[in-house]
């Protein structure tokens, strides 16, 4: 247990001067802008926003300078901001099928309608280190289309884009979701704290912000054996989509701007019973950004915690709703394990007591066995 | 000023004559314009939008309008789909700023934009307001139509990149298969 303690605002004082030194580092280096933490560490920020849970750009890089590049920390910063917000209004529900795509894969059909493109990708990168990037450009990187165009390419189309799921579908090979009530209540973890059963409406909001690398060991789990789910990417979207509202006052949607989103639809073993016939089961994962390993985990994850839905045997981690949903949010985790960095004195001294007492009995009985 | 050709490439879809009995007309289609110049309004960045807006006051003169609300930040839950057509759920939240203008002529425009610029949502409220006067071709003329021309080009320009990333994977046959 904690008690507080008094005093020491001198040292602490003196502690965040020094951390604000130690931020700006050796002054001769010029000084990092948001511009250029928006533009250039674009996937730091991405992670930021969708473990911090709020879409700001802006908002993401100054975290992430403040914090001196420590994501967590980034993403504690940027909840706490948060709650200093009113919510002003609840979106209607993203329509990814309409993404203006910049990247989209298949690993289960190589020839899918609208196509396949790479996008910017790390994939199929020799993982050298690229000693050119050590010293600034002299001038900015050609454009993709300097390169040559690939063979045979209409540009990706701007209207809907099949999904590779519905193409399952549409044969009966994969289980289709189940539209909700579209005037029905969604769970809110920042409203009512998490409670069990969970819905999957409850579980999905959890996933999309939790931690991506407990996200990543969980799915990893999965993989090697620990409740497998048998996994195939059907397909990896992310491109930017139009987020509308309905205010009151206007009574019809509008758009309020683009946000950047990845999407990713797992396609996995198949369930069937005495009056369903086999077919593949999904796995969903969304997320702010250009976050595509932590899209992937989450769809992954999603699978497994569909395992009570799906009458499967519950004998893994990544299985068990209230191991992961406890666990997933890092804000709260590091709250947990760093407070004990905090003054513990009063309740050690207790411990202190105790374990000189147990020592006296110990050796007072010892002594007596050995006369 | 002439009015413009409103069937041109404006990205403001059909044109919606404001005071115009049009309550037989379905929702979808009765509030199509205005949507689609709110859209543009808010996709545009502010810079841009506020560099049109100085083109049009340095032509028309300064525009006379109340802020029934003053801009205001906040945020809007985000929501998606399970498996992307399924129940929603909620991804996370995104920061947006809004504001509503009454003109001099009484016509109330509101401004909703991504974002905590409190200059982009009081502009666009301005401009939704406007867009539903007597003013509005020449507003589409410099403003909503240049900022869609600048929506579309970016658009098209990023199509291409991402085109020239298109992919055709071939299958290997294996060796015991020959």
């Amino acid at each position: 247990m904690y008690v507080a303690v008094k005093g020491g605002e001198k040292a602490i004082d003196n502690a965040h001067r020094l951390l604000a030194e130690a931020r700006r580092g050796d002054p001769e280096t010029p000084e990092l802008t948001l511009d250029q933490i928006r533009e250039q560490l674009g996937l730091a920020v991405d992670r930021v926003m969708g473990e911090g849970s709020v879409y700001d750009a802006d908002l993401a890089a100054l975290a992430i300078k403040q914090a001196c590049g420590d994501l967590v920390e980034a993403i504690f910063l940027l909840r706490a901001f948060r709650a200093t917000l009113p919510r002003l209004a609840e979106s209607q529900p993203l329509d990814t099928a309409r993404m203006t795509i910049r990247r989209r894969i298949s690993a289960t059909f190589k020839d899918l309608p609208g196509g396949q493109v790479l996008g910017p990708t790390f994939d199929y990168t020799h993982r050298l280190l690229d000693f050119d990037l050590a010293r600034p450009a002299e001038a900015p990187p050609g454009s993709a289309q300097d390169h040559g165009q690939a063979p045979d390419q209409p540009s990706p189309k701007d209207e809907s884009m099949p999904r590779v799921t519905d193409l399952l579908a549409d044969q009966d090979l994969i289980e289709r979701e189940v539209p909700g009530d579209p005037h029905g209540p969604v769970a809110d973890l920042t409203r009512e704290p998490l409670a069990f059963p969970a819905g999957r409406d409850l579980r999905l909001q959890n996933l999309a912000r939790g931690d991506e690398g407990f996200l990543l060991a969980l799915g990893y789990s999965s993989q090697r054996g620990y409740g497998r789910t048998h996994p195939f990417a059907g397909e990896i979207r992310m491109g930017e989509v139009a987020v509308e509202i309905v205010p009151e006052e206007l009574g019809f949607p509008i758009v309020i701007g683009e946000i950047t989103v990845t999407e990713c639809q797992m396609v996995n073993q198949f369930a069937g019973s005495a009056t369903v016939p086999p077919r593949f089961t999904r796995g969903y994962g969304l997320v702010f950004g250009a976050s595509e390993r932590k899209a992937m985990a989450m769809a992954l994850v999603d699978r497994s915690l569909r395992a009570r839905e799906l009458g499967e045997d519950i004998v893994a981690p990544a299985q068990d709703e209230e191991f992961v949903l406890y666990h997933s949010d890092n804000v709260e985790a590091q709250g947990f394990v760093q407070h004990l960095k905090l003054p513990h004195y009063v309740d050690f001294q207790g411990e202190l007591v105790l374990v000189r007492g147990l020592r006296e009995e110990a050796l007072a009985r010892r002594k007596g066995a050995a006369e | 000023m002439a009015p413009t050709d409103q069937t041109s490439n404006s990205g403001d879809g059909p044109v919606v004559r404001h005071g115009a009995d049009d309550s037989a007309v379905p929702a979808d289609v009765r509030h199509a314009g205005r949507q689609a110049w709110m859209s543009v309004l808010a996709r545009s960045p502010v810079d841009r939008v506020a560099q049109r807006w100085q083109a049009f006051t340095d032509q028309e003169g300064a525009q006379e309008y109340v802020r029934l609300r003053a801009p205001e930040t906040g945020l809007v839950m985000v929501r998606g789909r399970a498996g992307g057509d399924g129940a929603a759920f909620n991804l996370g939240e995104v920061t947006m700023t809004r504001c509503s203008v009454r003109l001099a002529d009484g016509t109330v425009g509101h401004g909703y934009v991504a974002g905590r610029s409190h200059r982009h949502a009081e502009l666009a409220a301005v401009v939704d307001g406007l867009m539903q006067t007597l003013a509005a071709p020449r507003l589409r003329e410099q403003v909503i139509g240049p900022l869609a021309d600048a929506l579309a080009g970016q658009r098209r320009v990023e199509a291409e990149k991402t085109a020239a990333t298109r992919v055709d994977f071939f299958t290997m046959v294996r060796e015991q298969e020959q």
